[in-house]
């Protein structure tokens, strides 16, 4: 068969290490604040205190770990079902190194206090300006190499990826808009009640596009191709995608119920947050059905097991997330424990299994080898990591409901049964086995190094010859 | 006051979200159509990408179409009830400031009678009662315990309340002045008109009035400044002045700490202090428990044992 060249695997190898190492980084230091809950003596000098630690760990897992998963497996898909090498590759090179630099310079800023104090976007003006820079690279670099394909359809992985480029860049450049008084500190354009509404319309889409649209992008590509399967249906990814894309951007509303925003907001976000169930689950049940006629795998490709439970938690947790959304739901479960639980069945549960499936099916196409090291590692991985996110999330639920059900408990007078104190005292035992399914669950992450670092050593760096374009039936 | 400074805007968002969600259903209905006959395998698309990817075209699943409809048909109706299409107030009339109006009337409804079954009563009848001084105490735990501490010991800058010293009197009316009023106890700079040699010798004769040791030297010279200014506040003999808040200095009780350091720093920086006042936020039937629970704090003996 004639070939052209080659697929450009180099970046995606990057990426795809970086994704194992920031992984452990950002959990490591989410296992750290999770034991700063339980014994507060470890909350050391300004620098490593709870405070500066949290938007580290949430930038770390989400930017740093997820963020590379989200290059590397774009950049794959996007060269494989377009069937033509990376757009303007220097520009993919650039992503790379100037994506590392963003990073490097949260892990810096962060803990020295240098912070806007937006959740999920705390770093400050010079940095912003530099995502911006690296993520418009991306979208030439993406949408480049989509235009230049040789097959007439767009996969519909590159549809989810595409949307994501496009809605991150979006909600970036406006969320951030901020006056910068000196190098390390802005102030936000936006006041009050109109800067909660665009720093959540941000934070929600965050989750809607950044944690959700892009790692379904990567599920449409990774479920059909490791089960073997075509995708259960066009038309449910049809359907599902518009809707899912047009009803994020209006979920935002539902993180300020019974604040300062005005009713006719919250009461617009509620409605959109349960259209968006169904949207939600078009993509589990177009992940899921794909396997019908390879269920049998799951017994013996512990790959597809973390692909398809990812799916099982992406399920479990849209489904939480409108329900929390209605008023009286939120009145009980805002500012719990149930909120965090709530985001670690769908960070720990969805966005990590289905980055560490795609990057185990990744790492041995990408060094010359079959398979990984070992496959056992791969299982006991697995099973860390699920009884680490049960865990985790059954230990918050309850401890969420908890301090729910404490905090609006009266007595006979109408005072409050317990105080601020006593409610934080009953939730340590529960915080302490949230800290137990992280440390698993790291734990599982270093296994996960060892494989890779194994399988990396006892290969070498190939990249795949682009096959010539055969014509296909319509 | 309406959240919109046009009707325009109004008109804006009812008309993007009612196009929203009949669209997010148009989408749905466009789509909804089955092209498989039951027991036929749907086809695939066609289409082949990266070797082996394909896509089947299965009807969407109708639980799930179905699931769909009743969110979007929920939507449409929590919409004709609530606010939410602009200015629309909805037709049950809800609004958040509201519910909480109404949540406040029926806890007052409800709570109010339980109080106000004391107000009647002699504040050292209700210091006597079990049922006001359990109600008293929680009161206590919940708006005076962040400054004067959980167990009413108080600690720096705040009275300690079950010691029978009073700041400002300790009979029950007294008492009931200090938490609905509230106070503002100030006591001046000395610092800058003594200097410090005089500070001195005035701190080593405040403490002498509490039997601690001093110096004699300073102690004497200290008597005479004190006679000549401190006494108008705390008096020729040192108790003090309830009526303006001036503190005793001669019982070894020490609101800002009784140590060499702790007095003189007190004397040349001065000190200003605040209790606040309860009685509009609170109402006259909490004010009247808690009085009578302060009040019990320091007289009543079976209270105290327990």
């Amino acid at each position: 068969m004639e070939t052209q060249s080659t697929y450009n695997y180099k970046v995606v190898r990057q990426f795809a290490v970086m994704t194992v190492i920031w992984g452990i980084v950002g959990m490591l230091v989410g296992v750290i604040i999770a034991a700063q809950l339980v014994w507060p003596d470890l909350n050391v000098g300004p620098w490593l205190h709870f405070g500066r630690l949290r938007p580290l760990h949430t930038n770390a897992v989400i930017f740093a770990f997820g963020g590379s998963a989200l290059f590397a497996t774009s950049y794959y898909v996007v060269q494989r079902t377009s069937q033509v090498r990376l757009f303007a590759e220097k520009l993919a090179g650039f992503t790379f190194w100037g994506w590392q630099l963003v990073i490097v310079l949260a892990v810096v800023t962060l803990p020295l206090g240098m912070t806007t104090s937006k959740e999920y976007a705390e770093l400050e003006w010079p940095i912003d300006l530099l995502i911006t820079v690296v993520w418009v690279a991306y979208a030439i670099v993406f949408f480049g190499t989509l235009a230049t394909r040789k097959v007439k359809h767009i996969y519909v992985a590159n549809w989810f990826y595409g949307a994501f480029i496009l809605a991150v860049a979006l909600l970036h450049i406006v969320n951030s808009m901020e006056i910068p008084v000196t190098l390390t500190k802005s102030y936000s354009v936006y006041a009050g009640a109109i800067d909660a509404m665009v720093q959540w319309w941000y934070g929600h889409n965050a989750v809607g596009f950044f944690l959700t649209a892009a790692f379904l992008g990567m599920m449409y590509y990774f479920v059909p191709k490791q089960a073997g399967r075509p995708v259960f249906s066009y038309r449910l990814s049809v359907v599902h995608f518009w809707a899912l894309i047009f009803t994020y951007m209006w979920a935002g509303p539902h993180h300020l119920h019974y604040t300062a925003l005005p009713d006719w907001t919250q009461s617009v976000g509620m409605v959109f947050s349960l259209i968006l169930l169904a949207p939600s689950w078009g993509g589990m049940i177009n992940g899921i059905m794909t396997l019908s006629g390879a269920w049998h795998k799951l017994r013996t490709d512990p790959v597809l097991k973390f692909l398809v439970v990812s799916l099982s938690f992406y399920g479990m947790s849209t489904f939480e997330g409108p329900m929390m959304s209605i008023k009286t739901v939120n009145a009980l479960s805002h500012y719990t424990d149930w909120t965090v639980g709530h985001v670690h069945s769908g960070a720990l549960g969805w966005v990590g299994f289905i980055s560490i499936g795609s990057i185990y099916y990744l790492l041995p196409r990408l060094f010359g080898r079959n398979e990984m090291h070992s496959t056992k590692l791969i299982e006991a991985h697995f099973w860390l990591a699920t009884v680490g996110v049960v865990l985790y999330i059954a230990a918050l639920w309850i401890s969420g409901v908890m301090q729910g059900l404490m905090w609006r408990a009266l007595n006979i007078d109408g005072t409050l049964t317990y105080s601020f104190a006593e409610v934080v005292k009953a939730t340590y035992p529960y915080h302490f086995v949230r800290f137990l399914g992280g440390l698993l669950y790291l734990v599982g992450m270093l296994l996960m190094a060892y494989n890779m670092f194994r399988t990396i050593s006892a290969g070498r760096a190939v990249n795949a010859e682009i096959p010539a374009v055969v014509a296909h039936a319509h | 006051m309406s959240d919109f400074v046009s009707d325009f805007w109004s008109i804006w968002i009812s008309a993007i979200v009612i196009i929203g969600i009949l669209g997010v259903g148009a989408l749905l209905f466009t789509q909804s159509k089955t092209n498989v006959k039951k027991g036929e395998q749907a086809q695939t698309m066609g289409h082949v990408w990266d070797g082996d990817l394909e896509e089947y075209n299965n009807p969407l699943p109708s639980w799930w179409m179905w699931m769909f409809y009743i969110t979007i048909a929920f939507a449409v109706g929590y919409l004709a009830l609530y606010p939410g299409l602009g200015k629309f107030p909805g037709l049950r009339g809800w609004t958040s400031v509201g519910q909480y109006k109404e949540e406040r009337a029926q806890a007052e409804a409800k709570y109010q009678p339980l109080y106000d079954k004391f107000l009647k009563q002699d504040i050292k009848v209700v210091a006597a009662d079990k049922e006001a001084q359990e109600m008293g105490k929680r009161f206590y735990l919940t708006y005076c315990m962040q400054c004067h501490g959980a167990d009413a010991r108080g600690a720096k800058g705040f009275p300690n309340l079950t010691d029978s010293d009073w700041l400002y009197g300790g009979t029950p009316e007294q008492v009931h002045q200090s938490v609905a009023e509230g106070h503002r106890g100030q006591m001046p700079a000395w610092g800058a008109a003594f200097g410090e040699e005089k500070v001195k010798d005035v701190t080593n004769y405040v403490l002498s009035l509490s039997g601690k040791k001093a110096d004699a030297e300073r102690v004497s010279r200290g008597k005479e400044t004190f006679a000549a200014t401190c006494a108008a506040c705390h008096g020729a003999d040192g108790k003090g002045n309830q009526a303006i808040g001036a503190p005793n200095l001669t019982d070894n009780i020490w609101l800002y700490g009784g140590t060499e350091k702790a007095v003189i720093d007190t004397i040349t920086n001065g000190r200003t202090n605040q209790m606040p006042a309860w009685k509009d936020f609170l109402g006259e039937g909490k004010v009247h428990l808690l009085t009578a629970y302060v009040w019990g704090l320091s007289n009543n003996a079976p209270a105290k044992a327990k």
